[in-house]
């Protein structure tokens, strides 16, 4: 038997292998241009007058001129909208990081009554389509007088971040071991300073995968801020793209430097984080 | 029942997150399913009016042949997406699976532009797409094919089109990577019997690889199918809220939204026919998105 061929290369011989492979390395290299192109095409624009974008699209710019950048701080409420997208991320993440860790808490350590029954409750508002019932929403934010105030959103935010968030955690404070939790009850601890101080150092890893996971959308999120605010100096940074987008139509360094500034932040975390955000975003379509 | 203060405990952590989606959640999705029922003045609820909403939307001019236009451009979305960003990344992810040198470099320049806002993505098309200064002409043209430079979203032939090449290009690194997460699972053991067996890529792919990534596929198959009939950022940003060019890029979630708030040139905001739309497409999400599970669960293979 030790005879037989026992690895795939010496079957093919290595000729066909290289050739194989070799075909492979090349779609994916040209599926990486496809891919990085339009952000570099994009980066490079925003460097460019105009008239160069037209002239030459691809060439490459002059790093050093800066002109779309201070016609962009000078002119409009770009600055305003960036801010706005960190204060209403912020808010909503920290809301679903704090309910989402209680929720998942109380599910995941202790027996009670309908704790069942709980959990389905929020694995329901997992697969909810909310931009569909996005009317009811509208007159709800207005009765409650938060329409054209950002609190409309980071309330809807935490609401769509609370399932997935309560699953991730549930699922990992359940595979806690009790030992210290008896021991701290033993000494006369209360379940409150149980919580704080002795579990909760441990859950930061599924936090940290339940943030990425929600925090991604809500930044890029486009719908909400279109139908609840209608103030400019509320807009976030997608919603605020548009209306500057409509402003300057024929500046088109202008237009390249907004979506480079709108695209920055994310693509600078991702970048540094790029595995992290890789594993979080597709962590909920993975089992 | 008397509550302990371990019950008190457990109710003070528990009722505020249950709040939250109960009143920004469910409340709203039970509530939209009403809605439908009563005639609108504006934003006033008037009488209960029965089906007269869905009949309209489905049954009378010119509603009904907005809906069907509109129908029909989801059903091709979802058709042309699934090849190009759902089939695509499969093929992309067994490449990236062989671990070649520069894979890790690969997988994260496919996955980037997933993070970026569809906002964005739909602007710098729709620069790119420009009939005489976008790149996409500008490179027809520079390398002497000229003659098929087209003003791609502004005729009714094309525009689609254009919106799905911008969706597939933002989107094909999710099904890329959860299909390679879904290969990156199954055990080598399994694989080095298959060497032994054959030879050709093709025969791996078909009868080992693809049976293996069925729960992988399950996943993307039913995340773009519900992405597909909610389909309204990018034609939004791209297109116009009416669909243009002539509503050859009206998708239901713009119909939507123009019936239920007012669109551009159709006139008054209509809570009672938007509503109804609302429900109909959930309706349908919800049936079709549990068939498709069910059929393709039954083929998972259990490792």
């Amino acid at each position: 038997m030790s005879a037989e061929p026992n690895t795939y290369y010496d079957r093919r011989g290595i000729i066909g292998t290289l050739g194989r492979d070799g075909l492979i390395q090349i779609i994916l290299v040209a599926n990486t241009v496809i891919m990085l192109a339009p952000i570099l095409i994009m980066l490079f624009s925003a460097f460019k007058s105009t008239q160069q974008i037209f002239k030459s699209p691809f060439g490459f710019p002059d790093f050093a001129n800066l002109t779309n950048f201070t016609k962009i701080w000078e002119q409009t409420n770009f600055l305003r909208y960036l801010l706005n997208s960190f204060v209403v991320t912020g808010a909503s993440m920290a809301l679903i990081l704090i309910l989402g860790t209680m929720a998942a808490y109380a599910l995941g350590r202790y027996r009670f009554f309908g704790a069942g029954f709980i959990l389905m409750f929020f694995i329901a508002g997992l697969t909810l389509p909310l931009k569909l019932a996005i009317i009811p929403l509208f007159i709800l934010m207005r009765d409650m007088g938060i329409l054209n105030n950002q609190l409309s959103l980071i309330f809807v935010y935490t609401a769509m971040g609370l399932p997935s968030t309560v699953f991730i955690m549930t699922g990992f404070i359940r595979t806690l071991p009790n030992e210290l939790e008896d021991a701290a009850r033993m000494d006369g601890a209360s379940e409150a300073r149980i919580m704080w101080a002795i579990m909760l150092p441990l859950v930061r890893p599924a936090m940290v995968i339940a943030a990425i996971q929600n925090v991604v959308p809500i930044w890029n999120d486009f719908f909400f801020p279109l139908v609840f605010i209608q103030n400019d100096a509320l807009k976030t940074l997608p919603q605020g793209l548009t209306t500057f987008m409509g402003e300057y139509t024929t500046d088109w360094g202008v237009l390249f430097a907004g979506l480079t500034l709108s695209a920055a932040p994310i693509i600078a975390i991702y970048i540094v984080l790029s595995r992290q955000f890789i594993s979080g975003m597709t962590s909920g379509a993975i089992k | 029942m008397r509550m302990t203060g371990r019950g008190w405990w457990i109710t003070a952590l528990i009722v505020p997150p249950m709040a939250f989606v109960a009143l920004f959640i469910i409340y709203p999705i039970v509530a939209a399913f009403t809605y439908a029922f009563f005639d609108w003045q504006g934003l006033l609820r008037g009488d209960f009016i029965g089906l007269a909403n869905f009949h309209k939307v489905l049954f009378e001019e010119p509603y009904a042949a907005w809906t069907r236009n509109a129908f029909t451009h989801n059903i091709m979305v979802f058709v042309a997406l699934m090849v190009l960003q759902n089939g695509l990344g499969f093929f992309l992810a067994y490449a990236l699976w062989r671990e070649l040198p520069g894979a890790r470099f690969h997988r994260i320049a496919v996955f980037l532009p997933v993070v970026l806002s569809t906002v964005i993505v739909g602007y710098l098309f729709k620069l790119f797409m420009h009939p005489l200064f976008g790149v996409f002409n500008i490179s027809l043209r520079g390398i002497g094919l000229g003659g098929l430079a087209q003003p791609w979203l502004g005729q009714d032939s094309t525009a689609l089109w254009a919106l799905i090449i911008a969706n597939a290009w933002h989107m094909l690194g999710f099904p890329t990577l959860v299909f390679l997460a879904g290969m990156q699972r199954i055990p080598t053991e399994m694989l080095d019997a298959v060497r032994m067996e054959t030879q050709s890529e093709w025969v791996k792919i078909t009868k080992i690889v693809w049976p293996l990534v069925a729960p992988s596929a399950t996943v993307v198959f039913v995340l773009l199918f519900v992405g597909a009939f909610n389909w309204f950022e990018l034609p939004y940003i791209m297109a116009g809220l009416d669909g243009s060019p002539y509503g050859s890029t009206d998708v239901l979630g713009l119909y939507f939204y123009r019936t239920a708030f007012g669109g551009v040139s159709s006139g008054q905001p209509n809570f009672g026919l938007g509503s109804a739309l609302a429900v109909l497409i959930f309706v349908f999400i919800a049936a079709i998105a549990s068939v498709i599970t069910v059929r393709l669960r039954a083929r998972e293979i259990q490792l």
